[in-house]
């Protein structure tokens, strides 16, 4: 009883938690400037813990009495939070020397974060699920605010945190409603008690509060009122960092809490998520038109996307599992890359965020419009490029689980989408140009020129990529 | 020789050779904006030249004897969702394969001093459209063929939207997103048909039998595309607005290649895939097929811009095809593939006809024109056979088509055939029409006696264009024993689904008879 519970599995947790707490003491015992050095080894604590996570990807282990567990799935997801995260951290160093920010915290916050996904996705028990939860949220209410000069930033933060507080209230008391009426929290136990049974009211209400707190989390209509707020107020590689990780950490932890214990109640939550996902795609195509500053429309962006993604975890198959997980791997690197863009549009050594801003910046900068070009035309799901593939899996796995009708609005809202992709072309492409912009940082143009290729280039070569979403898909439908 | 043409992965080597081109272009490095232009004219020249005579190899080794898909390439692209990368033509595509690299060339030609800004980019755009449309013609696989078919959107957006004329932003818009509308709904056909028969091979889904139930709902999806892209009425407003806008060069592709993909598009899917679904909306197809012919037609007699007339015109062309496809005889349907490839040559050459002198007048209003023949008397006589081969004058290649077409169409239905054949007449209004107000009667204008007769890149570019008209119009049967194989097959399978489902209701109605209910 009292033997030490099998480490192996979470090895990649621990080592980043040390890592965390370890940076923590670097930054306050150095003398000179932390910021980089810090930043440097938080990106290498990422990676080291990505190795940890592959060496430990096997077969489906579950230790500490069954709180968490390991398998394909969640060492897929695992990596693209960490490749998410570690993207956005190179972001955020040339961000914060040009910023002059000497605050070394944002790494080290970042870490924590990046600890409480990756517990998330791994968390096989109500409980473990919101203790990981809650050190993501917690990590990013202070991301938020992380400008704390800044009026905006603080907006952002306040909003973001009493939000993200009655979200978490909501998940808490419909996982107590869960347990009172199932009479456990673990994974395992729900899905025995919920084979079969009579559909119970209670355990129905629980989900919806479940699936409500999880709809804020990935920021999907009507629990999105934080995002474009939350989106401009924060640091930009803080918002690139928002737009991916912790976006894809909860849809893995909805996908695997849906599909898992909660399958044989298909039926239920297929109807709340097919509004959620509906409006979501309509409000985030409709809204974007309006904006004008890049970082919102991004975050309406993100919004319609979301509710494609959520196409495939509807189809509720292992081939809409498939596709959720290919259309987070595009997604990310689209996302990413267009944040890249968005730490490139410097003038004269100040941040610029207007849409305006980009006018005519084709003949200046060709680079950099050809790059954002590639990515606005893959989200707007136009072939070849990979957004398009993106939205084919999901919307293939909606058609065979006979889901046309959501399938079709799918369709016709990305069409909606497009416009403001194109206006975003077209304010490049067509319009006369205005000031030209600083010459981009090393590691911004790296990370630009990774996500741009990748969107290109992933027609020729979809297989090594697509390889560990099969595995990933294939982990969760095992059992 | 022969052994290393059947070796060789010929339809992705034209496919392809034009992003090598690509490649190419950004290799150009000079500081000389005037450098690079130059280089990037003549390095697109030759790729695309060179792509075209590539692509008479697969004329030359084409066997026409059989309606089997040739130079068949296969290899694994997504195997889990059976999609393959997958090409091949038969004798309906091969020849749109010619066209299309065929008009590439001379679209280079025609753009050579009409673009002076951006010159690498906008190569770099039309040598990404000729690989999308290459591949499109060239797709056996319905996701690929979707991929190039969407592709084409990317370059022909920028084309229009940043070497394009007063509203290009508005026609640009209106191009796109009107044409990913209905594309989107193919996507979802698409799909549906993959859930039934677990593949996107064409070949495959050609002997798959959907339930009439199913055809029917499938059919609009696609209908919903093709029907943009051809484009029928009422759908076609697009169109006009994007030829007006769009570079010489840009009007000559839209016109001549991507109108016949729609087309293409029924002839492909609609007509083999779901024979049951086809015949039921044919009348819906005839119905907007006149509508197109009489009603455009008319529409076009009152324009006073050039480049809109024409576009008109070639709603109302298409509205021919439409009519010779969904016929369904074999003269019928050979016409309708006739009449676009002449369309794709006549159409093209009527634009850059107008892009001559626009790029001496910079105005397309016909009223600022009158008596060119005075001065521009090779010009004149360009202008004439095109506008002739439109109208559809005997020896040229638009007499074969519509003729053909008519026919086809008589033999089915008397009436339709009777209304599409007033469109030749209403043709002949409007063409005549205009070459008398652009060509004829006095030169007075002052503006107008100093412009120049046809230079020798101009000469380089209508003289193939006259000789292919002439030997579409003398000889049409070089083209059409090529498609004749394929288009047999075509109407053979078309008549054996519907008879197999009229006898299969009619063994009901039997049975219900005998039963005594």
């Amino acid at each position: 009883m009292t033997a030490l519970p099998n480490l192996t599995p979470a090895y990649a947790e621990m080592f980043l938690a040390i890592a965390g707490m370890a940076l923590l003491m670097v930054g306050v015992f150095r003398k000179s400037d932390p910021v980089r050095g810090v930043t440097m080894l938080a990106i290498l604590a990422f990676a080291v813990a990505a190795v940890l996570s592959i060496s430990t990807n096997g077969a489906e282990t579950v230790t500490f009495n069954g709180l968490f567990v390991v398998n394909a799935f969640t060492g897929f997801a695992k990596l693209l939070i960490l490749l998410g995260a570690g993207l956005a951290m190179l972001l955020a160093l040339p961000w914060a020397r040009n910023e002059g920010v000497s605050r070394y915290e944002l790494p080290v916050i970042m870490v924590f974060a990046v600890l409480g996904m990756m517990m998330m996705v791994s968390a096989n028990n109500l409980i473990s699920l919101y203790v990981g939860l809650e050190l993501q949220s917690l990590a990013l209410y202070v991301l938020a605010a992380f400008n704390r000069g800044n009026l905006k930033a603080t907006e952002a933060g306040v909003k973001y945190f009493v939000l993200g507080a009655l979200a978490s209230g909501l998940l808490l008391y419909g996982s107590s409603l869960v347990y009172g009426f199932s009479g456990t929290t673990s994974f395992a136990g729900l899905a025995d008690a919920l084979t079969g049974a009579e559909s119970n009211a209670g355990v129905i209400v629980g989900i919806v509060f479940v699936i409500c707190g999880f709809a804020f989390k990935v920021s999907a209509v009507p629990f999105h009122m934080w995002t474009p707020d939350v989106y401009e107020g924060a640091p930009t590689p803080v918002t690139a960092f928002f737009s991916v990780a912790p976006k894809i950490a909860a849809l893995c932890l909805f996908l695997r809490i849906l599909v898992g214990p909660f399958e044989d109640l298909m039926v239920q939550w297929r109807q709340v998520l097919t509004v959620i996902c509906v409006a979501s795609m309509l409000w985030g195509a409709v809204a974007a038109i309006a904006q004008n500053n890049i970082k919102r429309l991004m975050a309406y962006s993100s919004i319609g996307h979301v509710g494609y993604a959520l196409i495939g975890l509807i189809a509720g198959t292992q081939e809409g599992a498939r596709g959720m997980i290919y259309y987070m791997l595009i997604y990310l690197f689209m996302n990413v890359g267009t944040f890249a863009v968005i730490l490139s549009m410097r003038v004269k050594d100040r941040y610029v965020e207007s849409i305006d801003d980009l006018s005519g910046i084709s003949k200046t900068n060709p680079a950099i419009s050809l790059a954002l070009t590639a990515l606005m035309f893959s989200m707007a799901g136009i072939p070849p490029l990979a957004g398009f593939f993106g939205k084919y899996f999901v919307f293939a796995a909606a058609v065979n689980s006979g889901l046309i009708p959501l399938a079709v609005i799918g369709v016709l809202s990305s069409v909606i989408g497009a416009y403001y992709y194109l206006r975003l072309i077209k304010i490049m492409y067509f319009d006369e140009s205005a000031e030209s912009f600083d010459c981009p940082d090393y590691s911004t143009s790296l990370v630009m020129g990774v996500c741009a290729l990748a969107v290109v280039v992933f027609i020729f070569l979809p297989e090594p990529l697509l390889a560990g979403a099969d595995a990933a898909a294939a982990a969760l439908f095992q059992g | 020789m022969n052994g290393f043409v059947e070796n060789l992965p010929l339809l992705s080597v034209i496919t392809f050779t034009p992003l090598l081109g690509v490649l190419l272009l950004l290799t150009i490095r000079a500081d000389d904006p005037e450098i690079v232009a130059r280089n990037s004219r003549w390095v697109t020249l030759w790729v695309t030249v060179g792509t075209f005579l590539a692509s008479l190899l697969i004329w030359t080794n084409f066997d026409s004897s059989t309606a089997d898909f040739q130079f068949v390439e296969q290899a694994a692209w997504f195997p889990e969702f059976g999609i393959s990368y997958h090409m091949g033509v038969d004798g309906i595509s091969m020849l749109f394969v010619i066209l299309s690299t065929f008009l590439m060339p001379l679209c280079v030609l025609a753009s050579w001093d009409a673009i002076k800004t951006r010159v690498r980019e906008y190569m770099i755009a039309f040598l990404i459209l000729e690989t999308m449309m290459v591949g499109m013609f060239c797709a056996l696989d319905m996701v690929l063929f979707y991929v190039f078919f969407e592709g084409v959107l990317i370059p022909m957006f920028l084309i229009i939207g940043v070497w394009g004329g007063a509203r290009r932003v508005y026609a640009a818009f209106k191009f796109f997103l009107y044409t990913l509308t209905g594309s989107v709904l193919l996507l979802i056909a698409i799909l549906a048909m993959y859930f039934v028969a677990e593949t996107t091979n064409i070949p495959t889904l050609m002997t798959t039998d959907f339930p009439f139930q199913m055809q029917f709902w499938l059919w609009l999806g696609l209908f919903a595309s093709f029907a943009v892209k051809v484009p029928m009425w009422p759908v076609h407003t697009w169109l006009p607005d994007a030829h007006v806008e769009a570079p010489t060069a840009g009007s000559v592709i839209l016109a001549g290649v991507l109108l016949k993909m729609g087309a293409y598009g029924f002839l492909r899917f609609s007509m083999p895939m779901l024979p049951l679904a086809s015949e039921y909306f044919t009348p819906l197809v005839y119905g907007l097929s006149i509508v197109a012919v009489i009603y455009t037609s008319l529409v076009a007699l009152a324009q006073e811009d050039m480049k809109k007339l024409i576009a008109y015109s070639s709603v109302a062309h298409m509205g021919f095809v439409t009519v010779g496809i969904f016929a369904a005889t074999q003269q019928a349907v050979q016409g309708a593939i006739y009449q676009m490839l002449s369309h794709g040559v006549v159409s093209g050459a009527l634009f850059l006809c107008v892009g001559v002198v626009y790029d001496r007048l910079h105005t397309r209003e016909i009223g600022r024109y009158g008596g060119l023949v005075n001065n521009m008397p090779k010009y004149a006589f360009v202008f004439m056979l095109m506008m002739m081969a439109s109208v559809g004058l005997p020896g040229t290649s638009g007499f074969v088509g519509e003729f053909l077409i008519l026919t086809g169409v008589f033999q089915v239905n008397t009436w339709v055939s009777l209304l599409t054949a007033t469109g030749v007449i209403l043709g002949a209004t409007y063409m005549l029409y205009l070459y008398r107000r652009v060509i004829y009667g006095e030169l007075v204008k002052e503006d107008l006696k100093d412009m120049l007769d046809l230079s020798r890149r101009e000469i380089a570019i209508f003289a193939p264009l006259c000789v292919v008209v002439m030997w579409m119009g003398v000889y049409p049967m070089s083209f059409l024993v090529v498609m004749e194989a394929s288009v047999t097959k075509l109407i053979t399978d078309y008549h054996a689904a519907l008879d197999a489902n009229a006898l299969a209701s009619g063994l009901v109605d039997g049975v219900r008879l005998a039963l005594g209910r």
